[in-house]
């Protein structure tokens, strides 16, 4: 009669392993786009999920998976951290919006947040940076370090968050030098090195004397440190990849946003919400300055950056003039969120016509 | 002198191949692909035999995941099935990742016109137009190979290219949805633009039961069918089939198209299955991972099956190595390289020996 004593043993196993189940640690899963690497978007979310391992120590677990394609693979990689039982899961890419929300249906238990998308349910939440304040500051540097007034971007694709990047840049150009211009690149990549590289010194061979970026790779700094001019790094500090190049970044810091969503996740109290934290919450930061750059400018950031802060400025306030000339946002308005968020036209400055539908 | 004290070798034909081994062929490549993986595994420091679990084991433990095996294996299924026809007539279609996309933006246009229409016409004019467009994109390099005698291995590839800008234009353009903000995605699929599942618990579309039907007839069609027949002359012995009369232009427009059409209709499977809308990024290389399962499957329709399930265990298994070990993703493109190097290493010594032919003169 081994056959029931064996049952009873396996029934007992179960049960002291859900027993222990309780105590386990948090399991949070991190879902990228792209390889982590050395700097980058992928990169930056990284360094705030080791921050959380940091802080809440054995209480949470964290994975994470790299290199996810936003087509059909995203929805089976959520909904794998989801069966694996990981309850709070961080989806890191514009294209994961709507497998998240169909994986969240089927877990209701589970909390999803979803970087930079629109669409929310009650257990997916959303979060963006205002990275267009970073920008802005980034402006302010370029206007005041240029000797040709034409400063070169290269951009990704023209959806509202890089036209918002660009604007906010030639913005916060013209702010300290009324003369500059900006001239854009699509490369039709978040991140193609090669194609980076020729764009960034086809922007320096049309007069560019400083390089500002939306994409991911640092080939943008890298060109301009071998051509002798400046770049302003995207994302994380790239300064290592073009030390007298690299003027400073526009950085983006997950690290306080993670920390509190953990925590509420830990106490019970985690609700959906949509987030967009800027330099006040701390999600956009400046990178340490270049010696290059001169006591004027630092002091004209650092005053920029407070006026951001406690609300004086605001990089859209009006007058907005777009490039024709035509005033949308008039002068004692600013932009809405909501305009923010479709931003589809070019502000006065950009050299280039924005591609159209 | 060579190392080899001046040995000398000599590669040479078998007289006879063994039929066993060279069905066996393709496990033996498995297996030492496991086996340096194992040795991979113990370089990067995880214990091989957990991470093995993990990569081979875990990702089919449970019914919805081996759901996901077929879903994710019927896009190779369905491009290797077509390439294999033009392979064993030696036509080199290089862009099923190409005929795919044109064949979602085919199939997909059609949703998009029907947008806010019902009806069970909608998926049956999508599937027909799929099958067109991928069939349509093959047709360039099928038109140039015959007429100007363009080699299709460079203009096939390089359509590739050409589709993926059509794509990235059509979605951050005129297909754009007017809701997302300007996003570069176009709008919703309507219920009666989708694949319906095949279960409640998996994932399992119909798109997945097309590939499986294409086994069949497409073993009825390369082994059984007189055009499979000239296809296979022509790729054994082409002047045997030019003795025969078979049109060699023939046999290039009948690689060619079938490899086209089933790209076009995997792609539908991507975009009215699981995606649901186009967008700009739609298969992650399913066009040219096909490549290296035609061959692992032998060009045969049935080997193809079992290739596409491994193939897409090894993808699978990359994502659940990465949750479980923290192993890098790059692993699942490394074993996917030595299993087509094993195989054709195996392939070498199947049809050809090495014999020792003696010293050579000081």
């Amino acid at each position: 009669m081994l056959r029931p004593t064996a049952l009873l043993a396996a029934a007992a196993a179960i049960a002291f392993a859900t027993t222990g189940q309780a105590a386990d640690p948090l399991k949070i899963g991190f879902v990228y786009v792209s390889p982590i690497g050395s700097a980058g978007w992928t990169y930056q979310h990284d360094v705030a999920r080791k921050h959380i391992e940091k802080v809440y120590g054995d209480k949470i677990k964290t994975s994470y998976v790299e290199k996810v394609p936003e087509g059909a693979d995203a929805e089976r990689v959520i909904r794998q951290l989801a069966t694996s039982g990981h309850k709070l899961i961080f989806t890191t890419s514009f294209g994961y919006m709507d497998p998240t929300i169909k994986v969240a249906k089927r877990f209701p238990k589970v909390h999803f947040e979803h970087a930079t998308g629109y669409k929310r349910s009650k257990n997916v939440a959303t979060y963006i940076a205002r990275f267009y304040e970073g920008r802005y500051l980034a402006g302010i540097v370029a206007g005041k370090m240029t000797k040709s007034n034409v400063a070169g971007y290269v951009a990704a694709f023209p959806i509202p968050e890089v036209v918002r990047g660009i604007n906010a840049f030639v913005r916060g150009m013209r702010s300290v030098n009324p003369k500059a211009t900006v001239r854009v690149i699509w490369v039709s990549s978040w991140y193609d090195p090669g194609k980076e590289r020729e764009a960034a010194e086809a922007l320096i061979g049309q007069g560019a004397d400083v390089l500002m970026q939306h994409t991911d790779s640092t080939a943008v700094v890298q060109a301009a440190e071998s051509k002798g001019v400046y770049a302003i790094g995207y994302h994380s500090d790239m300064s290592k990849f073009g030390p007298k190049a690299h003027l400073t970044a526009s950085t983006h810091d997950w690290r306080g946003y993670y920390e509190a969503r953990v925590k509420m996740a830990l106490a019970g109290t985690w609700k959906s919400g949509a987030i967009w934290g800027g330099i006040k919450e701390g999600m956009v930061k400046m990178a340490p300055f270049n010696m290059a750059v001169t006591d004027d400018v630092k002091k004209a950031v650092s005053d920029a950056t407070e006026a951001i802060r406690n609300g004086k400025l605001h990089p859209f306030a009006g007058p907005v003039k777009d490039q024709d000339g035509k005033v949308r946002i008039p002068a004692g308005k600013t932009m809405s969120d909501k305009d923010l968020s479709s931003m589809s036209w070019y502000v006065e400055g950009v050299d280039g016509k924005l591609p159209k539908k | 002198m060579s190392p080899l004290g001046g040995m000398r070798f000599q590669i040479e034909p078998r007289l006879e191949q063994s039929r066993a081994i060279r069905t066996l062929a393709p496990l033996i490549a498995v297996v030492l692909t496991v086996l340096v993986g194992a040795v991979m595994f113990a370089a990067l420091g995880v214990d091989p035999l957990a991470a093995l679990a993990s990569f081979f084991l875990h990702p089919v433990d449970t019914l919805p995941e081996l759901g996901d095996i077929g879903v994710k294996a019927a896009p190779l299924m369905l491009c290797a099935l077509g390439l294999a026809v033009g392979f064993r007539g030696n036509v080199w279609n290089i862009g099923a990742e190409g005929q795919l996309i044109v064949g979602a933006l085919a199939g997909g246009g059609v949703a998009l016109a029907f947008h806010g229409a019902t009806g069970w016409y909608i998926l049956p004019l999508m599937v027909a137009a799929a099958f067109a467009g991928g069939a349509a994109w093959a047709a360039i390099p099928a038109f140039l190979r015959t007429r100007f005698h363009a080699n299709e291995i460079l203009t096939s590839l390089m359509l590739t290219y050409v589709a993926a800008q059509l794509l990235g234009f059509l979605v951050h353009g005129p297909w754009r949805s007017p809701d997302a903000f300007n996003f570069p995605v176009s709008r919703d699929f309507g219920d009666d633009a989708r694949l319906p599942y095949l279960t409640d618990t998996t994932e399992l579309h119909l798109g997945v039961l097309f590939a499986v039907i294409a086994v069949p007839l497409m073993w009825v069609l390369t082994q059984r069918s007189y055009a499979g027949f000239q296809v296979q002359v022509a790729g054994l012995a082409p002047r045997a089939a030019d003795y025969a009369g078979f049109k060699s232009s023939r046999i290039v427009w009948i690689g060619m198209l079938s490899g086209g059409a089933l790209a076009g209709l995997a792609g539908l499977g991507e975009v009215a299955g699981p995606i649901g809308k186009l967008q700009d990024q739609i298969s992650p290389g399913y066009g040219f991972a096909a490549i290296i399962v035609a061959f692992l499957g032998r060009l045969h329709p049935v080997g193809i099956f079992f290739a596409s399930l491994l193939m897409a265990l090894l993808y699978l298994g990359g994502g659940t190595a990465q949750i479980e070990m923290q192993i890098p993703p790059a692993v699942t493109g490394v074993f996917q390289g030595m299993l087509l190097f094993f195989l054709l290493g195996a392939d070498l010594f199947v049809g050809y020996r090495i014999r020792r032919v003696g010293r050579v003169a000081a």
